[in-house]
């Protein structure tokens, strides 16, 4: 049983059938990615597998359960993080602060503890900080700790965002094209990055429109167009797909 | 209740909704250009029965009403310019609070210039004793001027909308900011202009409607809060569903005062709106999709 | 508490200590009772401050739980329940140690509903409708939700104004004081001056202190998280559904005890005191103090309600706070505190670009 099952999911918005009957299997401990031109339906994946969107058609499983439905805070909890195309972070809170927020279910304290200031919620509250500092240190953003989110650079942005995702101690990280924006020095770090990531036991499905970042650092590469799936194999094979060729280079 | 008593009650519910729904229809139209929800539009009405009335005394009925209007509609492009346009970062929390200001300040302008009295317009045509029997209901020649000032201004604007350069530009601008933008219309100055055109026709319910009810300066809170009943009712941004439910509001209203005490009517209207915002916030007649109202930031 | 945090309380505590003792050492006393009532609407401006400033959540029916507040604890504690001997209910309250004497008029002694009784049964029901009216309310956002507590507010001040039972337009009165122990009390006119104060201000110095515990926990964070980008704190397993119904119950009940205190200090509540301009002043207050910024906003409402309820304003009272709305939006969206002077001037020079 794969980690993260896709079977047979189509999405309609309006007129536009966004995904058609799209199946995928993810490993547990492999990194998979998902290329294809815009439009071609990869965010919509990603927004449906982490519960963001309902399917019209189809099942998602996730260590065999269905998770298709969300809600979102029920698919996080269940194991899977996930940072955003257009970068979420919270602007207004520290960088650090953001990522404390990665820690949200990996602690407890609930309304009335932190009101009150109890014992447990201090202590819990200082195991937060050192989860947050070391991910931040995993993500090489240490430094940025204290600036607010919204004062940071792109690539600074980005990697706040995946340290929070990472704080959260996934089984599944989803990165929805973490490289969009990065230069060439960034997108090499962002790989070496995402290798650590899965050398510490994390699966990674990645959306992405680098090429040379897919080939490079992917165990499996399936490729979407205009919501369907027309490829799904090792990155050598699907380079030479011509297929796949046809549709990134035009006829 | 008799036939009669319940179709005088039905004629008084369809003159209120009427106003209503034109309260809604201004809601409409800005929000269509903007997605700015103007809280000050309840105060477009008020200004226009308040500057006609003091008007009337110097000028004849309908010039003193064509000046209120206009009057009205600069305030209204006012309001846009000097408070809308110059939000820095305007998220939907700052464009709330914001137009919440803007009624306040316009509704104290109001009593400090005219007072706490009641006003109103003279009829337009012919007098409180005018009123003529149809079916054994009376019917005021003001309620005729209602009905049918509601409907010229739905139909006029339907053919400014569908069929005229200007209107066609407004309804890009309103579906796509930076597409029209890109076609080069002057997507900022038809911004201001929607404003005005709620403004104004608002204003001009306030004129039509000032002779049978009270006009004071405290009456445009409680109509926004049902105009905006209406436009949510009908569907954000469709007029033809504002004009429906503004009728069945206005009913609904008017049949509920033979229910219990006149104290609790606005009750009615209050509780409508939260129940449609609780359970269809697109409206009876609006699309799932376009329930997602107003996200923050 | 964090080291900033302590400091600012243990300065708010000086500062109300000082005030006190100057007052009344230059027999300005009466103010006293001014600021006490301020106190109070701070209460509820703090519970404001941390659903809109920080949660993000726009709410214009603060009123309406500050009606509940007052005009529950205002009726039983008004109730005249006959002879402890003679009706069920009476007998009943008077076992449970739930009734007390009041005085009436004519100089006799009423049995009603103990003031303590009165306060508890307010703020269970404000607790209460606060959830029942949460769980469909908060699932809008922006205008829709700042419409549908609107209409909340307006229902309730709707109902008090039009039940005969609640005294209609004439509110409720003689109300009695509430006893919270043997040096505290709320109510009881010009003697108790400074117990009140020190009481509301106590409550305030309390509040605020539990209130920026919580910012700073892991359920503030959430709730501030919420504003930054739902989305995003979804993804981060943070229910939010259930975090701004929490919120707004909390806020809720702030403002109820507002109310309720309000009542018991004014001896009485009328309509007037429940409309939605209250509402209003509060999102002013918040505004003006800074989204997200607790103690700008107890400042700001420290002052402003006290210079209000001096008469300063005059009859602009209600302009005085639309203004506010209207200038913190455009000039200091985050605050006064935090308003960029630097950059407004350069707009003033020169219109940046929309």
């Amino acid at each position: 049983m794969a980690l993260l099952e896709i079977e047979g999911v189509s999405k309609r918005f309006g007129g536009v059938q966004a995904l058609k009957e799209v199946s995928l299997r993810v490993e547990g401990g492999a990194v998979k990615g998902v290329i294809g031109p815009n439009g071609a339906g990869k965010s919509t994946l990603f927004d449906l597998v982490t519960g963001f969107r309902v399917p019209d058609a189809g099942a998602i499983r996730f260590r065999g359960r269905n998770v298709a439905g969300g809600p979102p805070h029920r698919t996080a909890a269940l194991g899977m993080s996930r940072t955003f195309q257009n970068l979420k972070l919270f602007p207004h809170m520290t960088a650090e602060e953001n990522v404390r927020v990665g820690r949200h279910l990996k602690s407890r304290a609930g309304f009335a503890a932190g009101l009150f200031a109890t014992p447990g919620a201090r202590r819990e509250e200082r195991a937060i900080a050192a989860a947050a500092l070391e991910a931040m240190e995993f993500a090489g953003v240490l430094p940025l700790a204290a600036r607010p989110a919204g004062s940071l650079s792109y690539g600074e942005q980005r990697a706040v965002e995946l340290a929070r995702a990472l704080a959260s101690e996934p089984d599944l990280l989803l990165l929805d094209e973490p490289a969009a924006g990065l230069n060439l020095r960034e997108t090499e770090r962002l790989a070496d990055l995402v290798l650590r990531i899965r050398d510490r036991g994390v699966t990674v499905l990645l959306v992405e429109h680098d090429m040379s970042l897919v080939m490079g650092i992917c165990d499996e590469v399936a490729v979407l167009c205009f919501g369907e799936k027309i490829a799904d194999a090792p990155p050598r094979s699907v380079q030479g797909d011509p297929e796949v060729v046809r549709v990134y280079l035009g006829e | 209740m008799t036939l009669e008593l319940f179709l005088q009650y039905l004629l008084a519910g369809l003159t209120y909704g009427s106003i209503y729904a034109v309260v809604a229809i201004g809601f409409n139209i800005v929000y269509s250009a903007s997605g700015v929800i103007n809280f000050a539009q309840g105060e477009f009405v008020m200004l226009g029965g308040m500057i006609a009335g003091s008007m009337a005394r110097l000028l004849p009925l309908p010039l003193a009403v064509a000046v209120a209007v206009a009057a009205t509609a600069a305030v209204g492009a006012l309001v846009e310019l000097v408070f809308v346009r110059w939000l820095v970062r305007p998220t939907v929390l700052r464009l709330v609070v914001i137009t919440i200001g803007v009624a306040i300040l316009l509704r104290e302008a109001a009593l400090s210039i005219w007072g706490e009295g009641v006003r109103s317009l003279p009829y337009f045509t012919g007098d409180e004793l005018s009123a003529f029997s149809l079916w054994g209901v009376r019917v005021s020649p003001q309620v005729l001027w209602v009905l049918g000032t509601t409907v010229a201004t739905v139909a006029l604007l339907r053919l400014f909308f569908g069929h005229t350069m200007l209107g066609w530009e407004m309804r890009a601008c309103a579906n796509n900011r930076d597409s029209a933008a890109l076609c080069g219309i002057p997507t900022r100055r038809l911004l201001t202009l929607s404003f005005a055109l709620a403004a104004a026709i608002g204003a001009l319910a306030g004129c039509v409607v000032s002779p049978i009810a009270y006009t004071s300066y405290s009456v445009g809170g409680s109509l926004a809060v049902k105009g905006f009943t209406v436009a949510i009712l009908g569907g954000l941004g469709n007029s033809s569903g504002a004009l429906a439910a503004g009728l069945v509001l206005g009913v609904l209203e008017s049949l509920s005062v033979s229910l219990w005490p006149t104290a609790y009517k606005d009750v009615v209207a209050l509780t409508v709106l939260l129940g449609i915002l609780s359970f269809r916030p697109s409206g009876l007649f609006g699309s799932r999709e376009a329930s997602r109202l107003g996200e923050a930031g | 508490m964090r080291a900033g945090p302590r400091v600012r309380v243990a300065v708010l505590a000086a500062a109300v200590v000082a005030l006190q003792l100057a007052l009344s050492g230059a027999g300005k006393g009466f103010y006293l009772t001014q600021l006490t009532m301020a106190a109070y609407d701070t209460l509820a401006a703090l519970g404001l401050s941390l659903l809109m400033g920080y949660g993000g959540q726009i709410s214009l029916g603060q009123a309406g739980f500050f009606a509940i507040g007052g005009y529950t604890s205002a009726r039983l504690t008004t109730l005249d329940l006959g002879p402890p001997s003679g009706s069920g209910l009476a007998r009943a309250l008077a076992a449970l140690h739930l009734a007390s004497f009041r005085p009436d008029f004519a100089g006799g002694e009423l049995l009603s509903v103990a003031p303590l009784a009165a306060l508890a049964a307010a703020l269970l029901l404000g607790a209460a409708v606060a959830v029942a009216i949460g769980v469909p309310v908060l699932r809008l956002r922006g205008h829709s939700l700042a419409m549908a507590t609107l209409a909340f507010g307006v229902i309730v001040s709707s109902v008090v104004v039009g039940t005969e039972a609640l005294g209609a337009a004439d509110g409720l009165h003689g109300v009695p004081p509430l006893a919270l122990g043997p040096f505290l009390r709320v109510g009881g006119g010009p003697s108790h001056r400074v117990e009140n104060y020190y009481l509301a201000w106590g409550l305030v110095v309390v509040t605020a202190s539990l209130l920026e515990n919580l910012v700073h926990s892991r359920a503030g964070r959430a709730l501030r998280a919420l504003h930054g980008s739902e989305d995003a704190a979804g993804a981060m397993g943070i229910d939010a559904a259930a975090l701004k119904r929490k919120t707004f119950v909390l806020a809720a009940v702030l403002a109820t005890a507002a109310g309720a205190f309000t009542a018991h200090l004014d001896g009485g509540i009328g309509p007037a005191e429940v409309s939605a301009m209250r509402s209003v002043r509060y999102v002013a207050l918040v505004a003006v103090g800074g989204m997200g910024n607790l103690w700008g906003t107890l400042a700001a409402s420290a002052v402003l309600c006290f210079l209000s309820l001096r008469g300063t304003f005059g009859v602009h009272d209600d302009a005085v706070f639309g203004g506010i709305l209207v200038l913190s939006m455009l000039f200091a969206p985050e605050g006064i505190l935090h308003a960029d002077l630097g950059a407004l001037a350069a707009r003033l020079r020169g219109r940046e670009a929309g």
